[in-house]
């Protein structure tokens, strides 16, 4: 990324963010609220144009995230969802990997019908298993409890070992769990 | 009643249809909306006369349920699609979901109850402008002529009963559309 700049009207939102995804490997962003995050994050997914500046490297690749918002398609179940976006992974393979993150007990329901912590799991699986090139992190741990958090952020971990991944985070915990050591920085 | 339900399922076609090329194009919208504005504005009794002027009454039901329910579909499949989520679009745009599975498993669940309230509507609306065309235009054999025979004879018995026979008609259809809609609609959005 090189010199990217973005405005919503008056407000100047990214102010010559520039910076390197380190290949392979995770990379951690940290910043306050209303630094510009998601408005980072939306231009490298492809979902906003910038004022100025350019990125490098993007064209062609498969993309990935999480979102702040589950954004699950609600009548579906959560094996339906995870297949939704990647139909080579069999039935099978998207029931283990919902076990593997504790919702064995919910796996043919609706995820209109799981609580919020639950389709968080969805939407994280679904993110984790799709076929990409660079995995977004949108604050994904949010709302998961202690414990769940744990399970989900080695889950995570174990999934993402030698991928691309830019994580957005609050918690500095996090970053510490998932071994980063790669940060971005420019936004403030 | 084959005709006017005819013309209900092809109004519903199109203007679904019509709906989706203007939330595409912007173009197709601005050039389609005098028309059905006109479609709207014009008293049915205009159309079914001009229709008999200028084609046979044998399927004129079949042309004004179609004039009544196209506008309606249009507005309510528009409506819809219109207010779609935003971020579901994105995540499919992200997640490159194919365009078939794009519609049946994202756009559908969205645009689907918008589709079911319009048909409610234009139901109701088809079988009265459907009738009244018959009425006017008498095609051999349709309730519409059974009534204006009805009228003719100042006939009280058969004119209650023929439009009690319109109201079950036309309610029956409506549960069994509506019914087979949620059936279909229910199938279709299960992967």
């Amino acid at each position: 990324m090189h010199a990217l700049c973005k405005s919503f009207g008056e407000k100047l939102v990214l102010r010559n963010v520039s910076g390197t995804l380190a290949a392979g490997r995770i990379t951690g962003l940290m910043a306050p609220s209303g630094a510009g995050k998601t408005t980072l994050l939306r231009i490298l997914m492809g979902l906003e144009q910038t004022d100025s500046g350019r990125i490098d490297g993007l064209d062609g690749l498969r993309l990935s995230a999480v979102f702040q918002e589950d954004r699950l398609c609600d009548q579906l179940d959560g094996v339906s969802n995870l297949r939704l976006v990647t139909p080579s992974l069999s039935r099978t393979e998207a029931r283990n990997a919902l076990e593997a993150v504790g919702l064995a007990d919910c796996i043919g329901q609706p995820t209109r019908e799981l609580s919020g912590g639950q389709r968080r799991r969805v939407a994280i699986l679904r993110g984790l298993l799709a076929d990409y090139d660079l995995l977004i992190l949108d604050e994904p741990f949010k709302g998961l409890d202690r414990e769940t958090k744990q399970l989900v952020i080695e889950d995570t971990q174990r999934r993402c070992m030698g991928k691309t991944v830019l994580l957005v985070t609050h918690d500095p915990t996090e970053l510490d769990a998932l071994g980063v050591t790669e940060l971005l920085t420019g936004l403030e | 009643m084959l005709r006017i339900t005819g013309g209900f399922l092809l109004g519903a076609a199109v203007g679904t249809v019509l709906a989706a090329f203007s939330a595409k194009l912007r173009l197709v919208e601005e050039l389609l909306a005098p028309l059905l504005l006109a479609i709207k504005s014009i008293p049915v009794a205009s159309f079914i006369i001009l229709s008999l002027i200028l084609f046979s009454s044998r399927n004129l039901s079949i042309l004004i349920s179609f004039l009544m329910v196209l506008p309606v579909l249009y507005s309510g499949v528009l409506g819809g699609i219109r207010a779609m989520d935003s971020q579901m679009l994105e995540m499919a745009q992200l997640f490159r979901i194919p365009t078939l599975r794009r519609i049946r498993y994202v756009y559908l669940p969205q645009v689907l109850p918008y589709f079911q309230a319009a048909c409610a509507s234009a139901l109701g609306l088809c079988w009265k402008s459907g009738i009244a065309a018959e009425v006017i235009g008498m095609p051999t054999g349709s309730i519409g002529e059974r009534l204006q025979q009805a009228k003719v004879y100042l006939d009280t018995p058969d004119l209650f009963a023929w439009t009690l026979v319109i109201v079950l008609v036309s309610l029956l259809f409506e549960r069994f559309f509506l019914v087979v809609l949620r059936q279909a609609a229910h199938h279709l959005e299960r992967m």
